[in-house]
């Protein structure tokens, strides 16, 4: 029985549709990306419905993820960051929960196509620039010289223009290489135990080894998913940081 | 050599990227470690630069996978 552990991140089509040459179908990533939303502004929206000064516990989860980003922000931003609160936390709740739901055993991963990672990584480096441009006008460029003797800036404008350049895809190829990695290595172990199984006899008993090991691996990727959503918002954060105070610290 | 055997042998070479990932990882939590028990004080609040740090020494281990998905699947 050959499995392809790549198989999971194919796009099918749901409802195939063209548009003028154009393939815009409904596929199982859109469908994944509208539960998402759905799922997220429904979760923040009931949880926060009754306002109760002593919270429930739903209501408490919606409190704490808005607190968590909100300190993240506070301490990598400094108080004239907090008006991108909202973009950051959409994107980190987006993230979220997409990471989460990739994790539901035959369910589909938003973030493991670079198509939508790459997406959100050049809308928040948009951001940047546009926010730099706004807030110092054509002093923003000054990000790309930082203080050293005129010798070394030869050599060091070019760098800081390259790893500027360089964040849009490592800020990407990060999530979408994380959740990619993980999913693959959960089939490939999951394909052993199928195999292990299926050979019958003490090898059907020893299939409950890798079976064991998935459950480790499972509680590691779920780490993992929430770590990568928090990493892609600390990042956020830290690229806006430069673009508000360019060298200076807040 | 046939394209397609050299591909593999591509794509097992772009796991070595994985040597530089798991020094990487092992660097940052060893520091944070043997900082953190000299100085258990200031350990809490250094947790967000070593979840970090983590992530991004990841990040370059997990850019050799792509490299490797990139010559197995073009």
């Amino acid at each position: 029985m050959a499995m392809n552990p790549m198989e999971q991140f194919a796009i099918k089509p749901i409802v195939p549709l063209h548009i003028g040459g154009y393939d815009v179908s409904f596929t199982n990533q859109s469908l994944l990306m509208v539960l998402v939303a759905l799922a997220a502004s429904l979760f923040l929206t009931l949880a926060m419905s009754k306002r109760s000064l002593v919270p429930s516990r739903t209501q408490s989860m919606a409190e704490m993820s808005y607190e968590f980003v909100a300190n993240m922000m506070q301490s990598s931003t400094g108080e004239d960051g907090l008006r991108f609160f909202p973009f950051v936390f959409t994107i980190f709740v987006f993230v979220l929960f997409s990471n989460f739901f990739g994790m539901i055993p035959g369910s589909f991963t938003v973030t493991s196509q670079i198509a939508v990672t790459f997406s959100l990584a050049s809308l928040v480096i948009l951001t940047v620039i546009v926010t730099g441009f706004v807030k110092h006008g054509f002093g923003f460029l000054k990000l790309f010289v930082p203080k050293a003797p005129w010798y070394l800036l030869i050599l060091l404008v070019p760098i800081e223009v390259i790893s500027f350049l360089t964040r849009p895809i490592s800020l990407s190829v990060r999530l979408f290489a994380n959740m990619l990695a993980g999913h693959t290595m959960l089939a490939v172990f999951g394909g052993f135990v199928v195999l292990l199984g299926g050979a019958g006899g003490v090898l059907s008993l020893l299939s409950i080894a890798p079976m064991a090991l998935i459950v480790a691996i499972m509680l590691l990727e779920l780490l993992v998913a929430f770590l990568q959503a928090y990493v892609f918002a600390i990042l956020t954060c830290i690229y806006l940081n430069e673009a508000l105070h360019l060298h200076d610290s807040h | 050599m046939e394209v397609a055997a050299a591909k593999m042998i591509g794509a097992g070479l772009a796991c070595i990227a994985l040597v530089g990932a798991g020094i990487g990882i092992g660097n940052v939590f060893g520091s944070y470690l043997s900082g953190a028990l000299r100085n258990p004080g200031a350990a809490a609040s250094q947790t967000t630069n070593l979840l970090l740090g983590f992530a991004l020494c990841e990040a370059t281990g997990l850019f050799g996978l792509v490299i490797a998905l990139i010559i197995l699947f073009t």
